[in-house]
């Protein structure tokens, strides 16, 4: 569903990533891994044309789209969620996740001014599918908070019933976990696995090995830039250079 | 007392001018962080505009009935409209390629619009003051004992009645949801699927539609226009935005009303020589004491 043909990121002298392939396949639930600096959030932010690779080849269902505008990418179908969270904050829970459902309304600028019955018919409609991703994330009664009036586990939930608003087929989650106690990571395991039932693509980076060895099917590891491993949770936590890079201190 | 109720009425009526200019400044400042010292000149280009169409229908002097409102109401939207896409091409060719620079840039490019504008409306209609048919009859009404002009009372309804729809459209609708979330984290929209080119170019549209509309009142309201009125204008309601809290609708149109207000008043107390130096005034002490402004900063969504 989404591969990366030897993608490299520079910014100047620093190789950020280098020369990372990886193939992620519909339906499942795969991981990043690796230690701060390993350039994760750099390959995230190289998929959703924040920063477009500076060589290799990104193809998502086939279509190569690096090089594509940000918002084209994700009306292709990739969302993603922030490891700082960045919600629109002045905005209410819900406009929030009708921002994420932008690219899917009609309504033109003419709709909107004379108000006319397709917008408000499409308005009714986003709205109904607002509450029901709230309703999903466990965010039913605080819609109409500020979403940076909410505690940080529910900002962090909102994030990804803003990108789910979207429609993604392919979910990217930068760090979901971080800043989260043990039974919300365990609630958070469980909405991920629920995300995947509804025919959604994971692919997460999360530094907490337990959430990641418990839900993921395939992990990747990175280490300064470049990928040093790539397998099953038992098979990465049986390699040799994995357990010295990264498992052998973080797990220890 | 009378006296102070009728410049209480006149502060306002001219406050709803520059409440209408002054929405543009927040809303531009808002989503792209600038201050658009062109926008007071697309308010000169309104009224302008508002003329032109005016003399193309043939009006001269007052109108009434049918005529009345088919003729106003073609000129108002005209204006609205025409500035509207200058606004637009303004974005387009002067600022979106500097969105990325540093803030100086656009800033300095703003003030170079401003003089083009200034040049090519002088060019237009000359270097003088230009008469500007008074279409609208001015019978007044008595309210507690101050005679209101149906002219006046025409600035005041056109300010609130856009006021009330902008506000409405931010908040309700899909495209002001885009324009929120833009100004609020313009990455993080665009990761969302927002378009922000187009969000931008709205943003551009509507506040210099509004200007457009503020341009055509004060046309009818002074029977008057001139190619630099927006110099100074502008400047009030850049005063304006920031003494509302630039950034922030429900503060412009605040702002706005004030200055029109204290101007007003000033004006009465000091004497018109005084008036400038009372606002600039506020604007310094607004700076020093309440950077922010009466409501807070570059907020967009709070009313």
């Amino acid at each position: 569903m989404l591969r990366l043909e030897r993608v490299s990121k520079r910014f100047g002298e620093l190789v950020a990533v280098n020369g990372i392939s990886l193939n992620v396949l519909r339906g499942t639930i795969a991981a990043i891994i690796g230690p701060n600096g390993a350039g994760k959030s750099t390959l995230f932010n190289a998929i959703t044309g924040i920063y477009p690779p500076s060589s290799g080849e990104i193809f998502f269902e086939e279509k190569r789209i690096d090089g594509w505008p940000t918002h084209r990418i994700a009306a292709a179908g990739i969302a993603r969620t922030f490891q700082n969270i960045r919600l629109f904050s002045f905005m209410a829970a819900i406009d929030n996740v009708l921002a994420g459902e932008d690219a899917h309304l009609h309504a033109r600028l003419w709709d909107s001014l004379l108000h006319t019955p397709r917008q408000r018919r499409e308005e009714k409609e986003a709205r109904e599918r607002a509450r029901e991703l709230l309703r999903f994330v466990g965010l039913e009664g605080v819609s109409e908070t500020y979403a940076r009036n909410l505690p940080y586990g529910s900002q962090r939930r909102l994030e990804i019933a803003r990108a789910l608003a979207s429609r993604p087929k392919l979910l990217l989650l930068d760090e979901p976990a971080a800043g989260m106690n043990p039974r919300e990571k365990a609630e958070l395991g469980d909405l991920v696995r629920a995300i995947r039932e509804r025919g959604i693509t994971v692919l997460l980076i999360e530094h907490d090995m337990g959430l990641v060895m418990r839900i993921c099917e395939e992990i990747t590891v990175l280490d300064y830039g470049e990928c040093i491993a790539h397998g099953t949770p038992t098979e990465v936590r049986n390699d040799p250079r994995v357990i010295a890079a990264y498992l052998g201190t973080a797990v220890a | 007392m009378h006296e102070f109720l009728a410049q209480l009425i006149n502060g306002i009526s001219l406050g709803g001018i520059y409440a209408l200019i002054a929405l543009g400044y927040t809303m531009v400042y808002g989503i792209i962080g600038l201050i658009n010292f062109a926008h007071g000149d697309v308010y000169t280009l309104g009224s302008f505009f508002a003329l032109t169409i005016l003399t193309a229908l043939g009006v001269s002097g007052e109108l009434h009935g049918v005529a009345l409102v088919v003729d106003v109401a073609i000129a108002l939207i005209g204006a609205a409209l025409l500035c509207g896409i200058a606004g637009v091409l303004i974005e387009r060719l002067a600022y979106r390629r500097l969105r990325n620079a540093p803030r100086l840039a656009p800033l300095i490019t703003a003030i170079g619009v401003s003089f083009i504008l200034e040049n090519v409306m002088q060019i237009w209609k000359g270097p003088s003051p230009v008469p500007f048919p008074a279409v609208v009859p001015n019978p007044s009404v008595m309210i507690a004992g101050v005679a209101v002009g149906a002219q006046q009372m025409l600035v005041v309804g056109l300010a609130v009645v856009m006021m009330v729809a902008l506000q409405l459209f931010i908040h309700n609708t899909r495209l002001g949801r885009a324009m929120r979330a833009t100004a609020q984290d313009r990455d993080a929209a665009q990761l969302m699927g927002i378009n922000i080119n187009k969000t931008i170019m709205l943003t551009f549209l509507i506040g210099s539609a509004l200007a457009g509309v503020a341009g055509f009142v004060s046309g009818v309201y002074y029977q008057s226009t001139w190619f630099f009125n927006g110099f100074g204008a502008g400047l009030k309601a850049f005063t304006a935005a920031v003494l509302g809290g630039i950034g922030n609708i429900g503060g412009a149109m605040l702002g706005g009303f004030l200055i029109g207000i204290i101007e007003s008043f000033a004006t009465w107390k000091f004497g018109g020589q005084w008036s400038n130096v009372t606002v600039f005034a506020i604007l310094i002490l607004v700076l020093v004491f309440r950077p922010s402004g009466l409501l807070g900063e570059a907020v967009f969504d709070r009313a």
